[in-house]
């Protein structure tokens, strides 16, 4: 049985799609949803969606937002959300050291705005980097092996 | 018949007309692209944030949710927000939204305050005497979110402060390159019924949304995150929509006036052949006349 999925971050439409089972990191923490869940409407944390149908697993990354849950449809909609596919590890690499570079040097005292802005893109890049390096393809069937084991 | 330099001279001055409007339709031809596509993008998150709302505000007692979502017993008075151009020589662009805000609201029973976004708007509703409350204009060709909350804002604090009763959203609907239509959506409180445009909410049956939520972490923090936000949200992408619309109806417009003037050129180039025809052959017989006269006075 499958639950439809579908996953819009504000400036297109990330995956749709008929699946088994989607992982979220809600704020209250990380929930499966399976068909005929009760409503729900709940808001994300920084953190990645596991989205998985018959063995193939999709992971995106979400920065936040909001997941609204009828029995038959989860639909998420993120502030910020990409596939871990298509996430360019140079870019989040090169992010991260200009956040890290810039909280650790200027010091921005006093600008608090300018302060949690820096830390919170600091750990969105960490947020890509970690899961590129845990779930990136090749790493995916490696861990699909895993699974498999306790039968 | 007029005499072949006048002619001349309006043939340059037309020719003149058609490179300016050609050059317009160019400009509005990649703006457009780049409204459509922008537009487009937006266009599933909006939908579908306007869906949650919308399931959010079937539940059973809805009224008690969220202050955004209640309706008042009575209306003592609405706030219309109209998205217009900023500039002309749109075609009947800014005419129609004007039209359509007029139609709707002019005779309306209680006071209408007007948010109007756009100088071209805001000229045509002061002029018929509407009260404005707020103007916006000059907005960035590619407005981003946070260029426009200002607008929902404003609209939720009068809302909230118990000043109006309802506030309207008044945009131009993008349908596509040669038809673009006004439409009017109630945005505050949220109106269940509204099925115009490009929001329509599209209820899966099985579902029967009147089932209440399970809030996490909680209901109030939940829904005072997601009620303004997704509400400015709506009043963005309808600012999207109106821009793609503005840029493809100028486009059309210059379209016709390039091809119109281009007609108008043709034709008086046929006027000025003939009348330069016309000098020739009176020069001609001028010509062959004094020539007789001599050839008889010998």
């Amino acid at each position: 049985m499958t639950i439809r999925c579908e996953i819009v971050s504000q400036d297109r439409l990330v995956f749709e799609g008929d699946v088994d089972i989607v992982v979220l990191p809600g704020t209250d923490g990380e929930m499966g949803i399976l068909e005929k869940h009760a409503p729900l409407l709940s808001t994300l944390n920084l953190g990645v969606i596991r989205v998985r149908t018959d063995d193939t697993e999709e992971v995106f990354t979400v920065t936040g937002g909001v997941v609204e849950v009828q029995p038959d449809i989860v639909t998420i909609l993120a502030d910020a959300a990409e596939s871990v596919e298509e996430i360019d590890l140079a870019r989040a690499e090169e992010a991260k050291r200009r956040a890290e570079e810039r909280l650790e040097g200027d010091a921005p005292e006093g600008d608090l705005d300018q302060y949690l802005a820096l830390e919170s893109a600091l750990r969105r890049s960490n947020l890509r980097l970690e899961a590129v390096r845990k779930y990136r393809s090749g790493r995916a069937q490696l861990r699909k092996m895993d699974r498999q084991d306790p039968n | 018949m007029a005499n072949a330099r006048e002619v001349q001279l309006r043939i340059k001055s037309v020719k003149n007309i058609a490179q300016v409007t050609r050059a317009l339709q160019a400009v509005s031809a990649s703006r457009v692209r780049k409204a459509m596509e922008r537009m487009f993008n937006t266009r599933p998150y909006a939908t579908k944030a306007w869906q949650v709302l919308t399931h959010v505000a079937k539940q059973p007692g809805r009224q008690s949710l969220h202050p955004l979502l209640t309706e008042r017993k009575e209306e003592n008075g609405i706030i219309v927000i109209m998205l217009s151009g900023d500039r002309g020589l749109a075609g009947a662009y800014n005419t129609n939204i004007l039209k359509a805000t007029l139609d709707a609201f002019a005779k309306h029973p209680v006071p209408v305050r007007f948010i109007s976004v756009g100088r071209k708007g805001t000229e045509l509703l002061h002029r018929r005497g509407m009260d404005i409350m707020a103007e916006f204009t000059d907005l960035p060709p590619e407005p981003s979110f946070n260029d426009v909350s200002a607008i929902g804002r404003l609209a939720v604090d009068e809302f909230l402060e118990g000043k109006v009763d309802s506030v309207y959203l008044m945009y131009t609907d993008f349908v596509n390159m040669v038809r673009q239509d006004p439409i009017n959506k109630k945005l505050l409180p949220l109106e269940i019924e509204s099925s115009s445009g490009l929001v329509e909410a599209e209820f899966s049956e099985s579902t029967g949304p009147s089932a209440a939520y399970v809030y996490e972490p909680g209901q109030t923090e939940i829904l005072d995150e997601i009620v303004p936000r997704f509400t400015a949200l709506q009043i963005f992408q309808a600012t999207l929509e109106s821009l793609a619309s503005e840029h493809a109806s100028r486009m059309v417009a210059m379209q016709n006036a390039t091809d119109n003037a281009t007609e108008l050129a043709g034709l008086l180039q046929l006027e000025y052949n003939k009348a330069r025809q016309l000098g020739i052959t009176s020069d001609i017989l001028d010509i062959v006349g004094g020539a007789e006269a001599l050839a008889k006075t010998k």
